[in-house]
């Protein structure tokens, strides 16, 4: 009776739990990692996605190494990265890579009796600013730059990302982009040795966004949306053209209106310093990679699916969230050059 | 051991009276029973030492590369640069140690402080109540200390300590030069003294519970022959509880050395050697909750070296006070 009884039980258990892997299999979530700086939209599109198809995402921002890493394990459908993967290194993993979003970085600053835009840089300026060679605020080199202005005589305490990270990937990408002093001595990465000796970290956009708030002659860079988010005032900063620009979304489209994507391999190429009058000087592209014989060909057919469906009607969210949408003519592009050549059957 | 101690007793009563069947039957189920449990604990307490040792061979393999190619140069290279791949522990161990012993030079005495009123001077009705609290304190998760420290005491510190101390010390030799650095809240210092906040309802908490398990007859006697309560804590209770308040301050340190979150939040993180008190640095456990997530190749071998460097530095110090118990006793023996 009592045997009974607990077959009866273990047989119960064991049919919920099959039952219950098998419903999980059939509703396959898609799966993906990597990239911090397009989590906001990535998790947006995919709530709105989940609601209209039944599909859902999971996306860990474990950010663009640890996104390489897994999708190079193949534990991932896709990973992301916003410092491009050389066309080489794509090869050798059989690997295709494509740009999914748009996104700025700003330099943010803390002065009383300053608005946004009150003050104006040039990028070698800013770079002698984060190289610690300009290390106050009243700076000949900074009052040539805003005549009329009355800067204080106070010392820059130039707050950085603590962690590694995409934004500072873009920050110091444009860095060395514009200064011949930061590439030679500094360089670009995810993480930089900071040579200022006033610098400090903070982690992750909303500690740099808490330390430059809360230090009065602080001086940092964000991802736009997160200056936007917590007002903090942006510098206006000098383009490839000599106009000074703010960040919005307008300048950020002018500045990817403008690259020409097919000039690298995997469309691996940099955003930043771009010509056009308008065009924001900081501005990177976040990047999806996908292995082009998957294991799991229905997943990577769904995954993309989603970015089809991104592109087509994720349009008014990525505005929202203060990112840029690729421009139509580059989605078909990689529509048509890029997701032809990923196998799905 | 205990199998054999638990037979005696039946083996004896057996030689008195024949033993029935049926006993002897429950004597050798319940023999069995007791060496399976021994075996079965011994397997729990093995499985301790597995672990130990299995992180401890699987950080050294992860961080291999990284010893391999600066050898114990590592230790005392004052460098940290991602880009060109050239990594030193020195300025994480020097974050690491000094915010520590910060904490524990503002700590202990604080923390005595407390027990020491908590069990002689405080009036009854105010004992639960006050150590309550103190338990509480240490029940505060860290990350809520590091929220504190960055947006409530870095901007007080700065305005109302790095600022006037600059000012009234900021000329004199020494002193000035130690207290120099910008005045933002954050660095060393402000780490060292929010590790102190956390650090110390631990030793608090241990401190009163020794203090408390003095014998009365010892105390009342000290009393009794005059000493005041000073003398009494100086000369019958410390002495009594050394072995406890050692244990206690240890595990202060313990846990001021692998703080994380916290230290994160104030220490400035810096990979710079710090030059001053006020100087922003960087802990070994700062570094690596840190930089995880983006590091790659030699990098990522060097964070595992640092999580093995601090392995080896908690080791030391749990080595020291075990040796400092052990010497104390020696000496109070002869």
């Amino acid at each position: 009776m009592k045997r009974n009884f607990l077959k009866a039980i273990a047989a119960a258990a064991l049919t919920t739990v099959t039952l219950g892997f098998s419903g999980v299999a059939m509703a396959a979530d898609i799966t993906g990692a990597g990239a911090t700086f397009p989590f906001p939209i990535y998790a947006k599109w995919a709530e709105a996605y989940k609601k209209e198809t039944g599909t859902g995402l999971n996306y860990q921002s474990i950010g663009s190494s640890g996104g390489i890493r897994q999708i190079r394990a193949k534990t991932v459908a896709f990973g992301a990265t916003d410092a491009p993967v050389p066309g080489a290194d794509l090869d050798k993993d059989g690997m295709v890579q494509f740009p999914a979003i748009i996104g700025g970085t700003v330099p943010v600053f803390n002065l009383d009796g300053f608005k946004p835009g009150d003050l104006r840089v040039t990028g070698p300026v800013l770079a002698e600013m984060f190289l610690g060679t300009i290390s106050k605020w009243n700076d000949p080199k900074l009052a040539a730059l805003n005549p009329g202005k009355k800067l204080p005589d106070m010392p820059i305490t130039v707050v950085h990302r603590a962690d590694g990270s995409g934004t500072t990937f873009n920050w110091t990408d444009y860095l060395s982009t514009v200064s011949k002093d930061w590439a030679d001595k500094v360089g670009k990465g995810a993480a930089v040795k900071w040579p200022a000796p006033t610098s400090v970290g903070g982690k992750g956009n909303e500690g740099v966004a808490a330390n430059v708030s809360r230090t009065k002659g602080a001086l940092g860079y964000v991802e736009y949306a997160y200056a936007k988010k917590n007002n903090i005032p942006v510098l206006a900063l000098e383009n490839k053209d000599g106009k000074f620009v703010m960040p919005d979304d307008l300048t950020f489209a002018a500045a990817a209106a403008n690259a020409d994507w097919s000039k690298a391999p995997g469309m691996g190429i940099s955003l930043v310093n771009q010509p056009g009058a308008s065009a924001y000087p900081v501005v990177t592209a976040s990047f999806i990679l996908m292995h082009k014989d998957p294991a799991n060909k229905s997943e990577s057919a769904e995954v993309l699916k989603f970015f089809d469906w991104a592109f087509k009607n994720g349009k008014g969210m990525a505005t929202e969230l203060d990112y840029v949408p690729l421009p139509d003519k580059l989605t078909n592009e990689i529509r048509q050059n890029v997701w032809s050549q990923v196998k799905t059957k | 051991m205990s199998v054999t101690a638990t037979m005696n007793p039946r083996t004896e009563k057996a030689s008195s009276e024949l033993p029935s069947a049926s006993m002897m039957a429950v004597a050798r189920r319940q023999r069995l029973q007791d060496a399976a449990f021994h075996r079965l604990t011994q397997f729990f307490s093995l499985l301790v030492l597995l672990a130990l040792a299995g992180i401890i061979v699987s950080l050294f393999i992860n961080a291999w590369p990284t010893f391999a190619k600066f050898g114990a140069k590592f230790l005392w290279y004052v460098e940290w640069d991602i880009i060109n791949e050239e990594f030193g522990a020195a300025i994480a161990i020097t974050g690491t140690v000094i915010s520590a012993g910060i904490a524990l030079l503002i700590a202990v005495p604080l923390a005595f402080g407390i027990a020491f009123f908590l069990t002689e001077t405080c009036p009854v009705w105010l004992r639960r109540p006050l150590g309550t609290a103190i338990e509480l304190l240490a029940a505060v998760p860290s990350i809520i200390y590091g929220m504190f420290g960055l947006f409530v005491f870095a901007p007080f510190f700065a305005t109302y300590m790095q600022v006037p101390v600059q000012s009234v010390l900021g000329g004199m030799p020494v002193v000035g030069w130690l207290f120099g650095g910008a005045p933002n809240g954050l660095g060393i210092l402000a780490a060292g003294i929010i590790l102190a906040f956390m650090v110390l309802p631990f030793i608090a908490a241990v401190m009163r519970d020794v203090f408390e398990i003095t014998p009365a007859i010892l105390r009342e006697s000290a009393y009794g022959l005059g000493c005041t309560t000073w003398e009494v804590v100086r000369k019958v209770v410390l002495p009594y509880t050394q072995k406890g308040v050692i244990g206690g301050i240890m595990l202060g340190l313990g846990r001021a050395l692998g703080e994380t979150m916290a230290v994160t939040f104030v220490i400035g993180n810096a990979n710079r050697m710090p030059t001053t008190l006020f100087s922003p640095g960087t802990s070994i456990a700062s570094v690596l909750a840190n930089e995880f997530g983006e590091a790659e190749g030699l990098h990522f071998n060097t964070l595992f070296a640092l999580g093995f460097l601090l392995f080896v530095i908690t080791f030391i110090v749990l080595a020291l006070a075990k040796w400092m118990v052990i010497r104390a006793e020696r000496a109070k023996g002869t």
